[in-house]
């Protein structure tokens, strides 16, 4: 793994970014002076990335993302299509590399040292907006398959933890299930539950009822509630903008790569300072 | 107030054609063109299966141990088939010119071998350890009744030791992981090293020289899946011994050479016997081989992917028959003069790389088809390279092509006639031999049949099992 990352890097050459606009450079280093001192004083800081760059080919993806969130801290990103949104959460646990920029995950830096990669993959848990269960295997196999081989958790504790949480996101009676024979929502809180069983500290969501029913968005997004009340540290791609007012402590925007505004929900709908905020929060909320 | 909704009751589907007339009128007379090629064929079959059955059956001569019985049968205008023949020479047909008071070593590789498949191949009805025991009980009292004391032996530690190390775990708790990997793997090198030369020594010291570095190797692998697997299934144990010890095993019975053994060169081998040889190590290195293949051939790692690709592409352009010459004729060549390499080995190098080349590709159409999301999921969740491999894509790959291995299996049984160009007889190389024979000049038909219905029933039951697996895959996820 540490080879391919590195012979990956090796091809595709080191890039140099130059320049930034001059709007962003106030707007982030004021910014990052703010968190600064926030995090001195009350946060205690489990993902802090900075000046974050990403290209895609000569595609620049990410532009000078700097972003920290803390402990317990529930963060919805949202932005219109290509904005970047899944690519800036999918470097968090690497799914991505970029090539400039920091991303600090509980502490550890993310490099392309297999090693470190895989410690933050075992603080991070992800969902996905086609929920990416593992076919072959029933729901319960799916649950515990990662704690045994991956932590070699003892089946039998792997069993009994898998049957807590899929009590938990409400679907026990489908353990011995495959997931092609659940509904769409019952298969999204399975990978909810699956995530769940590797304990994770920061869970991160990339538009996880976009590709569901209406009927079964609200069963997901309940399991999802739920857990924000457990105080898990969630960051949270979706457009669904009632989630985001009700859960959220912080709505991050998105626009061209680039994060446009970051602000609390009360303020973010009813007061948005860019103008492009203003037209995006028109078009999804008049949809 | 709304009104309340009802959702409308469910009826049943209407009357259709049931029953076996009404099958007939929908499959075999549903028009007129359908008629005629009704007719047709079942004319067809009238007129080619009786005589067949005739000639292979009825009129054939099937008691008696002499051609005499044959041609008298003959003479009295009787034109069926002399199976005789086959009667006489059937231990031929079966083991070749392997010497006949070593042939029982022959018949206890296959038996161990037929014990060790079925929970494998059969593992829905052998999921508890107890059904497997049972099989694994019969097996010993067989092999006991047939062959005698010592091998049942074997056969209680092969069939048994699974269960002891299904139990065994080394890795208890997560503190002991927590406890640092690089120190464990340090101490785990160092146990299997232990294991190794011990188990060395100690085979050197009981006096079976040759065999010390093949058990002490087998006993390496087995001590290195313990530490490195943790805990596994007792399937997957079993998998392992096949492949570890039977695999010595029945190595160490065929050649002979140990323990009182004689040795039995490999120019003696042949027979349906030397058929199975050859197909069974072909499949059972082709498959892992071709798998890494694959796996190299979608590599990130440039020298690994053209190492891969350049193989794959040398040996899907050239026949295997030259395949198996170059082995013969060629690969001595390079070798210093004193270093004999096995005929039959060479061989078995041959045909199971050259389907392992096959094969990769046939699972590279597989790899491909499976999602991104699935690596994805699998590395948010922790999943290293090859265990995600191993558990995660690879179950899924295999089950997708299923029928293109199978296909790949069903050839490779049926090339194995082909080791006759480098001069190993196989069953239809024996049948051949046999029909030279100049005491039953003449039986050729016989021959033919026969070693044509030994190779249809064994193409038949890899073709139906197949089917059985892609029925057993497909109701479970799709
Ligand atoms: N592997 C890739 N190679 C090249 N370009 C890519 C790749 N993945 C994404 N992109 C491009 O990067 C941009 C950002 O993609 P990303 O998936 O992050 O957008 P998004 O904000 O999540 O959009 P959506 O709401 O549609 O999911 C898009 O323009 C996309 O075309
Ligand atoms: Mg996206």
């Amino acid at each position: 793994m540490h080879i391919r990352a590195a012979a990956g890097l090796w091809f595709r050459g080191v890039r140099r970014h130059l320049g930034n606009d001059q709007r962003q450079q106030q707007n982030t280093s004021s910014k990052m002076a703010d968190t600064d001192k926030k995090s001195a004083r009350d946060r205690e800081e489990i993902i802090a990335i900075s000046h974050l760059n990403k290209w895609f080919g000569d595609f620049h993806v990410l532009k000078d993302i700097n972003m920290t969130v803390a402990k317990g801290e529930k963060v919805v990103v949202c932005g219109p299509s290509g904005s970047g949104k899944s690519t800036l959460i999918r470097c968090i646990n690497r799914l991505e590399t970029h090539q400039e920029g920091k991303i600090f995950v509980n502490g550890i830096e993310l490099t392309n040292d297999v090693k470190r990669i895989d410690q933050v993959r075992r603080e991070v848990g992800m969902l996905f907006q086609n929920f990416n269960l593992f076919p072959h295997m029933t729901v319960l196999e799916n649950l515990t398959v990662s704690p045994v081989w991956i932590r070699k958790m003892p089946l039998a504790q792997a069993r009994e933890l898998a049957f807590q949480y899929l009590e938990r996101v409400k679907i026990p009676d489908l353990a011995h299930k495959y997931p092609n024979q659940c509904s769409g929502g019952q298969q999204q809180r399975i990978a909810i539950a699956r995530c769940l069983c590797m304990n994770p500290k920061v869970m991160l969501f990339d538009e996880p009822t976009s590709a569901l029913d209406p009927e079964m968005i609200k069963e997901v997004l309940d399991v999802m509630t739920d857990l924000a009340k457990s105080g898990m540290t969630m960051i949270c791609v979706t457009h669904e903008m009632g989630f985001a007012r009700t859960v959220a402590d912080r709505v991050v925007f998105m626009d061209g790569g680039e994060i446009v505004e970051e602000n609390d929900p009360e303020n973010f709908f009813t007061n948005p300072q860019y103008d492009r905020t203003v037209t995006f929060l028109s078009q999804v909320i008049a949809h | 107030m709304a009104k309340q909704w009802k959702p409308a009751p469910s009826r049943p589907s209407p009357e259709t054609w049931t029953g076996i007339v009404g099958w007939l009128r929908i499959n075999l007379f549903s028009s007129p063109a359908n008629t005629l090629l009704t007719i047709l064929g079942a004319g067809l079959l009238l007129a080619i299966i009786p005589p067949m059955v005739r000639w292979g059956v009825f009129d054939a001569v099937w008691l008696g141990d002499s051609r005499a019985v044959c041609d008298s049968s003959a003479a009295a205008g009787n034109g069926g088939a002399c199976w005789v023949f086959v009667k006489v020479r059937l231990d031929m047909f079966l083991y070749g010119f392997y010497p006949e008071p070593e042939r029982w070593r022959i018949d206890l590789m296959f038996t161990v071998l037929g014990f060790s498949l079925i929970p494998l191949l059969a593992p829905d009805f052998f999921r508890t350890g107890r059904s497997q025991a049972l099989v694994g009980g019969c097996g010993v009292a067989v092999v006991f009744l047939l062959f005698g004391a010592l091998p049942a032996v074997f056969m209680i530690g092969y069939t048994f030791a699974p269960f002891l190390f299904e139990r065994v775990s080394l890795w208890h708790t997560p503190q002991q992981i927590q406890a640092g990997k690089r120190s464990a793997a340090a101490t785990g090198a160092i146990g299997v090293f232990a294991v190794v030369a011990a188990v060395y020594w100690s085979v050197r010291l009981a006096g079976v020289e040759t065999a010390a570095l093949p058990v002490s190797l087998s006993a390496g692998v087995l001590s290195l899946c313990l530490l490195f697997f943790g805990r596994l299934g007792l399937l997957v144990w079993r998998w392992i011994f096949l492949f570890c010890v039977f695999s010595v095993f029945a190595f160490f019975m065929l050649v002979g050479g140990i323990l009182g053994l004689p040795e039995v060169e490999t120019h003696y081998w042949g027979g349906l016997f030397l058929t199975l040889v050859v197909a069974g190590t072909g499949m059972g290195t082709a498959l892992p081989v071709s798998i890494l293949l694959a796996l190299g051939r979608r590599s990130e790692l440039p020298v690994v992917k053209t190492l891969c690709v350049s193989f794959i592409e040398f040996v899907r352009g050239v026949p295997l028959v030259s395949v198996l010459f170059m082995a013969s004729v060629m690969f001595p060549l390079f070798l210093p003069e004193n270093v004999t390499f096995d005929k039959l080995l060479r061989a078995l190098i041959g045909v199971a790389f050259f389907y392992a080349a096959y094969m990769a590709e046939v699972i590279r159409g597989g790899l491909q088809a499976i999602p991104k999301g699935q690596y994805e999921a699998a590395k948010a969740l922790g999943w290293t390279y090859w265990k995600m491999m191993g558990l995660i894509i690879m179950p899924q790959t295999l089950r997708l092509v299923i029928p293109g291995l199978a296909n790949n299996f069903l050839s490779l049984l049926k090339d194995t006639t082909l080791v006759a160009v480098i001069g190993l007889l196989d069953l239809l190389g024996i049948a051949k031999a046999a029909m030279a024979d100049s005491e039953w000049l003449g039986f050729t038909k016989e021959a033919y049949v026969f070693a044509g219905v030994v190779f249809w029933i064994f193409c038949f039951g890899i073709s139906r099992y197949s089917v059985r697996l892609e029925k057993k895959y497909h109701t479970n996820y799709q």
